[in-house]
């Protein structure tokens, strides 16, 4: 049982990155989306560009994975094919796990990208690959739930996509993106501890900062909670549709 | 005979809607054994119950021993389905989806190719193995469809409305292929509301009437029940068998059963040749009619059908009307 959901998901999710991730309009969409918001601050501000490549690095990883996530759960219960992962012997769970696993390793391509990108062209040597890499893979498993959690809340793909505004423009804003978290209002201080991309942020800053491993673990606590309060969810909301 | 479905009481409710209504039924190994009923009867609610789409809202059900509850997961490995809308990947080709379908069910790495291409072959589809499935005629998704069903080689087939879209030449080829897998052994459970369908295929059949198993029995056993009673079908020009008038006759005929079957014809169940004539002919005059023939029928399944489902001629001619 154990083996047939790690062979089931491992399968999806090539499925998914041939049928869907690896096409031309989704792999120009996760470079040239990055690059036009790397490009727009650093004309603004090239002295502290620097200061802005964690936040650059998190909204890649959001909309790179939220992006694709709440079309590709939809569009294929639309067609019926969803069901013909769920005809095979394969759990409900291992199923939506190897779609969250999909985006997010799309989504760990177009980070990759930015993050390798920000590294050679602004020397960021000094940055800890292993506190990177956790930050990052736990980011990417946040945002390709939340996409899960919303798509399977609603039934039509433009209605995730205009849902997932509403927490994608919340967390640019608020999350220390392009303002920082300290000198915001005590109340917005507080929304914004409550959004996930503001662990991603801190959690890159941190990594490309020298900091202590326990910021760092706060940070991967903080996302491995959210994952877990996207995840379960939005496997129940599908397990609902199939009831 | 062994058995590889039981279901004993099974129900479905969506919300308040009561969908299957406390059914049960056996299918034995190597038995075809189809679920016949108008649409919304309940069949592919009762398919999906079957396949672990679906919880039931009450009753039980195993499939090949597996509880369809708490094993699914497990029967789901000898089992295979074929959902009514065909439902492979549009952008991988066909030989690619079956290939797809191999992985998800465990089928060794080296098996998965051969077993792909033998199936394309079967179905006659090698040459286009490369083809997208969405560039495909309905014909050649629906042979895949099925194909992809038994690249693991089930034990049960699930059938949903397997030819329902097809042309007549793609419907018999699949039908073909349905008998094929029957005689090499396949356990099959078949979902129709062709009644032509399930006679030449199944062994046994169910007949679901908004939501209830109305009786199960074997095609002949079924057509026996109407040829208890007499069918005669009268031929009129210019149209008399048209439904106004159908109803029209029947009001005439109190205690038989009068069902328009073309524009021409009407088929008139029960009652004694002669005493029908002495109604039909001054009915016919009257209305300007000419009677065209009169022909005594041999009933089908669709007459049995009819009579056993207590189905109004106007249901069974919106049934007709899809078969289109």
């Amino acid at each position: 049982m154990w083996a047939d959901n790690v062979r089931g998901i491992y399968y999806i999710v090539l499925k998914d990155m041939r049928t869907y991730y690896l096409k031309p309009p989704a792999i120009s969409w996760g470079i040239v989306f990055p690059l036009a918001w790397i490009l727009a601050f650093y004309l603004r501000n090239p002295q502290d560009f620097a200061q802005l490549v964690p936040g650059l690095i998190a909204m890649t990883v959001l909309f790179s994975t939220t992006a694709a996530e709440a079309v590709v759960i939809n569009f294929e219960l639309r067609l019926g094919s969803l069901e013909r992962l769920l005809l095979a012997p394969l759990s409900l769970s291992a199923v939506l796990l190897g779609k969250v696993l999909g985006g997010a390793l799309f989504g760990l391509l177009m980070a990759s990208v930015v993050s390798v990108g920000a590294i050679l062209a602004l020397g960021l040597f000094q940055v800890n690959l292993l506190y990177l890499l956790v930050v990052l893979i736990l980011s990417l498993l946040v945002f390709s739930s939340l996409g899960a959690l919303l798509c399977v809340l609603v039934k039509e793909v433009f209605e995730a996509q205009t849902l997932l505004n509403l927490p994608r423009f919340l967390m640019i804003f608020l999350s220390g993106v392009v303002y920082p978290i300290s000198a915001m209002p005590p109340v917005l201080r507080l929304v914004a501890y409550l959004l996930p991309l503001t662990y991603t942020v801190d959690g890159l800053r941190q990594a490309s900062s020298g900091a202590s491993p326990a910021m760092v673990a706060i940070d991967a606590v903080a996302l491995g909670g959210f994952f877990i309060a996207f995840i379960f969810p939005a496997t129940r909301l599908l397990a609902r549709r199939f009831t | 005979m062994e058995k590889v479905i039981e279901a004993r009481g099974l129900t479905k409710y969506y919300d308040e809607l009561l969908a299957v209504n406390a059914i049960s039924f056996e299918v034995g190994q190597g038995e075809v054994f189809g679920f016949l009923g108008p649409n919304g009867a309940g069949k592919t609610t009762t398919i999906r119950m079957l396949t672990g789409l679906s919880r039931p809202s009450g009753g039980t059900a195993t499939v090949l021993g597996f509880d369809v509850n708490a094993e699914m997961v497990e029967a789901k490995k000898h089992i295979g389905v074929v959902p009514e809308m065909s439902n492979l990947y549009d952008e991988l080709s066909a030989l690619d989806n079956l290939v797809f379908v191999g992985q998800l069910y465990g089928v060794p790495r080296d098996r998965r190719r051969t077993r792909a291409e033998e199936l394309l072959r079967a179905f006659g589809l090698y040459e286009r193995r490369n083809s997208p499935f969405a560039t495909l005629s309905r014909g050649m998704k629906r042979a895949l469809t099925v194909a992809a069903a038994l690249v693991h080689r089930p034990q049960v087939l699930f059938l949903d409305e397997p030819t329902v879209g097809l042309d007549v030449v793609a419907a018999r080829s699949l039908r073909g292929l349905i008998a094929s897998l029957q005689h090499e052994g396949m356990s099959i459970f078949l979902t129709t509301h062709y009644l032509e369908e399930a006679d030449h295929l199944c062994d046994r059949i169910a007949i679901l009437v908004k939501g209830s198993i109305v009786t199960i029995d074997t095609p002949g056993n079924l057509k026996a029940v109407a040829e208890k009673e007499p069918v005669m079908q009268v031929s009129f020009r210019p149209e008399g068998g048209r439904p106004e008038l159908a109803n029209g006759l029947s009001q005439q005929l109190p205690g038989l059963r009068v069902v328009a079957m073309d524009r021409e014809s009407v088929r008139i169940y029960g009652g004694s040749p002669a005493s029908v004539l002495e109604t039909v002919l001054p009915w016919a005059k009257e209305r300007g009619l000419v009677l065209e023939a009169v022909n005594s029928v041999k009933p089908s399944l669709e007459d049995a059908f009819i009579k056993i489902a207590g189905l109004s001629p106007s249901v069974m001619a919106a049934e007709k009307g899809r078969r289109k």
